[in-house]
């Protein structure tokens, strides 16, 4: 943090900064908050004005007990845990070996991660979708699975090199003289150290995963096999508007992703731009 | 390695010099090896399977399925660039492409200069640092499709609250998502709205790791406000934002759920992009024009391609080393 200003801002100043700042929260917070108070409101009441005058939770009843959501929550628990646990191992050991070692394909593999993030959905989408139909992973979690890791781990990769970089390499080294291989330098010694690391990267992992909605309305069909993002689609389409039990479900989804995100916002400026000046 | 070893070694020549390879960067190959595998699996075959693709007539009703018992096989034909000459002798194709030219431009540099005025803001001495910084980032905490269904709740015509407001205004109400120019705006409102924490995180980080003595030199010598944010802090934001902007620019490019949530691509075509337009060939229209998508996805990949090389060369010309 610079300190330049040392008390020197005038109050008129002062007043434009907060003014500002306050301008600019309120609007970052206002949706998701009216989100929030409409979800509350009775289903004819979705667009009042007003805060909730009869507060309900019936919307929230309904989507739990009269629909699939629970299903769909459930597969999304599914693909997003399986995701993030392989996903944040992947990344590490990838970001590890290219953090410490020189080894040829280094170069070309850094470039590959970056590249991967270029890759258009649109590219990839068609003969993803019949190769996962060829070996009968359409509607199946792992198909789902497998195409996310793709989406993240290349991104995570880069990021997790970047914590490596900031820890210093002779903790390796003491490791290998205390007679531990390089897997056990990394597994023992190091990975606990990148612990702030590996909660930035699981997030990142988490909320990609819990957000995708291309792949995930191309390969699950039928009520029973959706994920939330397919789901959500189902209350607000060109046949049905129920925007209650929309806002209900919207409120349940984001739950969890903010709670994640809670978790781990702490470490990730520091994630973040480790990954990014480091790159 | 005794002398008489690496001498043998060395006779043996190329197998001698992959087994070396092999034993000094086993540990390095098999760390990198899953991410290899999935990459080379899950990009790398629908990559050269989507190129293969792209030059067939493949459609629905021409490629390998089945119907109950009945195994169809497949009956589309090399067609050659039949499928480029098609799409480029189009307007549809450029005219999309001049929308998402727009639309990428107008997110990038407005999430960029809001980013960077916020920051800015935030990195001073300032009572509510941290209330601030948590309401401004929350956008973030929420799944971007969820999101977007809000902003539809705040856009609906009709009844949503932004038209309710105006009207309590006087204002006439205001086709957000339904006439094309209000929809243009609507969608790079919602996005710059999802897309500025990112570049908030990612600046501030930049402004904290410059040295506050850096300003105060700066200010004994009597340099203003603007002269110390033009001189100090942009210059020791490069490196951040030279890979923010790339990374968002990649990202906006291929936007999807912003749009093909909150306008289906529509009135019309009118706020389609490239990666809508391709998803909608394969995915929403019958019947579904495999081969087309695969094509519009190669010109996607072309076009981003050469925005990365031409941005890379461009840094590289300021002396960046990235």
């Amino acid at each position: 943090m610079n300190k330049p200003l040392r008390g020197k801002r005038s109050p008129l100043a002062s007043v434009g900064l907060h003014v500002t700042l306050l301008t600019a929260a309120v609007i970052a917070v206002f949706p998701p908050l009216w989100l929030l108070v409409t979800s509350f409101k009775p289903k004819n009441d979705a667009f009042t004005t007003g805060l909730v005058s009869n507060f309900t939770f019936a919307n929230y009843r309904h989507v739990v007990a009269d629909t699939q959501f629970l299903t769909w929550f459930g597969n999304s628990v599914v693909v997003v845990g399986v995701t993030t646990v392989l996903g944040v191992f992947v990344a590490a050991t990838t970001g590890y070996a290219v953090s410490r070692f020189r080894f040829p394909g280094m170069r070309p593999l850094m470039w590959l991660l970056l590249i991967t993030q270029m890759f258009p959905v649109a590219v990839l989408i068609v003969p993803l979708y019949n190769l996962m139909a060829s070996l009968g992973l359409l509607n199946q979690p792992a198909g789902l699975v497998i195409t996310y890791l793709t989406i993240a781990v290349p991104f995570c990769a880069w990021m997790m090199k970047g914590f490596f970089d900031t820890i210093p390499v002779e903790i390796d080294e003491a490791g290998r003289v205390d007679g531990l291989n390089p897997f056990g330098t990394f597994w023992r010694l190091v990975l606990p150290l990148a612990r702030p690391g590996l909660a930035v990267t699981g997030f990142y992992t988490f909320v990609t995963a819990w957000a995708e909605v291309a792949y995930a309305s191309a390969f699950m069909t039928g009520e029973e096999n959706l994920t939330l993002a397919g789901g959500l689609q189902t209350f607000v389409n060109q046949y049905l508007n129920d925007w209650g039990s929309m806002t209900a479900a919207a409120v349940i989804i984001a739950v969890p992703a903010a709670l994640v995100f809670a978790f781990a916002q702490r470490h990730l400026v520091a994630g973040l731009t480790a990954g990014t000046t480091k790159g | 390695m005794s002398r008489a070893r690496r001498k043998a070694a060395a006779s043996a020549g190329a197998p001698g010099r992959v087994r070396k390879a092999l034993a000094t960067h086993w540990y390095a190959w098999t760390m990198v090896a899953p991410v290899v595998l999935v990459i080379g699996v899950i990009i790398g075959y629908p990559l050269v399977r989507g190129l293969y693709l792209s030059l067939t007539d493949a459609n629905e009703a021409n490629v390998e399925r089945n119907i109950g018992m009945n195994h169809i096989p497949a009956t589309y034909r090399f067609t050659g660039l039949d499928n480029y000459t098609e799409i480029l002798g189009d307007g549809v194709f450029w005219s999309r492409l001049g929308w998402t030219v727009v639309w990428t431009v107008a997110c990038v540099g407005l999430t960029f200069a809001i980013g960077l005025t916020l920051a800015n803001l935030l990195n001073r001495k300032l009572r509510g640092r941290t209330f601030y910084r948590l309401a401004l980032i929350l956008p973030w905490a929420i799944p971007a499709f969820v999101s977007v269904f809000t902003w539809r709740l705040l856009y609906n015509e009709k009844n949503g609250l932004l038209n309710k407001l105006l009207a309590g205004g006087g204002i006439d109400a205001v086709p957000w998502l339904n006439d094309p120019t209000w929809a243009k705006l609507s969608v790079i409102a919602v996005n710059v709205w999802l897309g500025v924490p990112f570049m908030l995180v990612a600046l501030l980080g930049g402004l904290q790791s410059i040295p506050g003595e850096l300003y105060e030199a700066a200010e004994m010598d009597g340099a203003g406000a603007w002269q110390r944010f033009r001189n100090i802090t942009l210059p020791s934001l490069r490196g951040v934002s030279s890979t923010v902007i790339l990374l968002s620019t990649i990202w906006t490019f291929n936007m999807f759920p912003v749009i093909y949530l909150l306008t289906r691509g529509g009135p019309g075509d009118a706020t389609e992009i490239l990666v809508t337009y391709a998803y909608r060939l394969s995915f929403v229209d019958s019947p579904r024009d495999f081969s087309g998508s695969a094509a519009w996805g190669v010109l996607i990949l072309l076009l981003l391609s050469m925005i990365a090389v031409v941005y890379r060369r461009s840094l590289r010309k300021q002396g960046e080393v990235w």
